[in-house]
């Protein structure tokens, strides 16, 4: 099993969550986040003082899939969050020991 | 020239209600950009509330230039609009053309003023989300001096076509209420949707905001119909009283209405309710009994609930439904003085309403009135929008409308709530 983790840009989300339901993923975790990479921040300017805010708003998305789903599931999360300009994200694959569903004590893939 | 009209002598109580009636009006204008702002989402919040501010600054210079001469000169011809005598105000001590005024010509000015920056305010609502603040700007100047200046000239000047052709229109239900109604629906027709609309919710990011503007107008529209008295009298007196029973008759009405509908009464509906009654009074308060006043606000509550839905319908994205309130609620209230109007109420009533067997002639001039006042605001206003997108351009770029109006154009943020988004480093 995979854990599958999204930065995405905020306004791509939707798209992300839509393609992913086409594709038939059927769990989601999402949280607000905020960090930088190439893209860097941007500028906010009070009372004439400019501020440089480094950390940017973006949304983690996280995804647990059996094996044989992870890299489709991949490609899609990409696909949908793309715009092609900086800042738009990155997703990377964890392995992931063991799964519980809570209401009913299933284990391993049956629990995703 | 204008000595001609000797002005009446000053009553110094008529000149005190109307000074705290400028003051009461315009905190309508930070009251509607709080309403306003509530139901945005929380990265165009100070862009909202920015356009409902900046409009108060851009009118008041357009009004004392041009637009206060516009409206309320002499006739430059037909009825259509003023003269330019008064542009810049360096006549402005003289009485007002026409109008018997107990107050100073200037109080007249400033309390006018308070209107048509509230009028201008109301359609950033259609825009909401994406229009450049430049653009905005721009487009305010404009339509300030060529749409509404007009429009008041043909209603409220004495020498207007409308007025002459006998509308009546205490408060603004053509100029004020249809007339940013219909000029909403223009801009929101030019402008085009928001990105993502009608798939995406939009849920409004701050309720109690909304209804803290919605307190805020509520109180301010008393000055603004009463205030429309020009005087402190009975007149005044009956006004007031009409618009808070108008108010309260549209949240019943709406809430009724939307918990028969969807089962819950919510405090957004609520809210809208009491704003779609107080704009159904506004050309009505100084007209109308109490019971018909009820009557008018629930109507106009119940008819703008169901005016909400034309927009999905026909697909314009007025997106905060200056269109559904200000345009229906404006219609109702300016065809209801034909139903009830009384001249025991105000003497200047010549035809009673229908309902108290004064026929049809006040209802066919209330007609009219909606007629014109729809058909010039719509038509000027998509020319100014549709000239403006062609030269200036009226839209932020796609991914500043993403990232939203506070960051992209006036590079600041509403709200700090996570200890990151606040590490900020000065920069040089």
């Amino acid at each position: 099993m995979k854990l599958i983790v999204a930065i995405v840009k905020p306004f791509r989300v939707g798209d992300v969550r839509d393609a992913l339901g086409d594709i038939g993923v059927r769990g989601l975790t999402v949280s607000d986040a905020q960090g930088y990479g190439r893209q860097g921040g941007h500028t906010e300017v009070y009372r004439g003082a400019e501020y440089q805010i480094d950390f940017v708003p973006k949304v983690r998305m996280e995804v647990l899939v059996d094996d044989v789903d992870a890299s489709r599931v991949i490609e899609t999360i990409v696909t949908a969050a793309k715009t092609g300009k900086i800042g738009d994200g990155k997703v990377w694959v964890q392995n992931v020991e063991e799964v519980v569903r809570v209401r009913t004590g299933e284990r391993g893939p049956e629990a995703i | 020239m204008h000595l001609l009209f000797k002005a009446a002598p000053v009553d110094s109580g008529d000149t005190a209600w109307i000074i705290v009636c400028t003051a009461l009006v315009l905190l309508m204008t930070p009251g509607l950009a709080f309403f306003y702002a509530g139901m945005v989402r929380s990265k165009h919040a100070l862009g909202m509330i920015m356009q409902s501010f900046v409009t108060i600054a851009i009118v008041s210079v357009t009004w004392v230039l041009v637009g206060y001469s516009l409206a309320f000169d002499h006739d430059a011809g037909f009825g259509l609009v003023g003269g330019l005598d008064l542009a810049g105000l360096t006549h402005a001590e003289v009485a007002v053309p026409g109008l018997h005024l107990t107050i100073p010509p200037l109080a007249f000015v400033a309390f006018q003023m308070m209107f048509a920056i509230l009028t201008a305010a109301l359609l950033s609502g259609a825009s909401a989300d994406r229009m450049r603040f430049g653009a905005f700007v721009t487009f305010i100047a404009i339509w300030s001096v060529v749409v509404y200046a007009p429009l008041a000239h043909w209603t409220w000047s004495p020498e207007g076509w409308l007025h002459q052709a006998g509308l009546l229109d205490f408060a603004g239900g053509t100029v004020v209420e249809i007339c940013s109604g219909a000029s909403a629906l223009a801009l929101a027709l030019v402008i085009g949707p928001r990105r993502g609309w009608p798939r995406e919710m939009m849920a409004p990011h701050n309720v109690p905001l909304t209804l803290l503007g919605a307190g805020l107008l509520w109180f301010g529209w008393i000055g603004f119909n009463a205030g429309s008295a020009l005087s402190a009298g009975n007149l005044a007196a009956s006004a007031a009283l009409a618009t808070h029973l108008s108010g309260v008759g549209g949240m019943i009405g709406w809430l009724v209405f939307e918990k028969r509908l969807t089962g819950k009464a919510t405090t957004l509906g609520g809210a809208s309710g009491a704003v779609a009654g107080l704009v159904a009074i506004t050309p009505a308060a100084g007209f109308l009994s109490p019971l018909p006043a009820l009557l008018l606000g629930t109507t106009a509550g119940v008819a703008c609930l169901f005016g909400v839905r034309l927009k999905f319908r026909f697909r314009y994205d007025d997106s905060l439904d200056v269109v559904a309130v200000h345009y229906i609620g404006g219609v109702i209230g300016t065809l209801f003085i034909g139903l009830f109007a009384a001249a025991a109420v105000n003497p200047a009533v010549a035809h009673q309403g229908l309902v108290f067997g004064g026929g049809f002639t006040q209802l066919a001039r209330q007609g009219v009135g909606v007629l014109a006042a729809t058909a010039f605001a719509f038509t000027a206003t998509y020319a100014i929008a549709w000239a403006l997108r062609a030269t200036i351009g009226l839209r932020v770029e796609p991914d500043e409308e993403s990232e939203g109006l506070d960051s992209s154009q006036h590079a600041e943020t509403a709200y700090e709530f996570t200890a990151t988004s606040s590490l900020g480093r000065v920069s040089r």
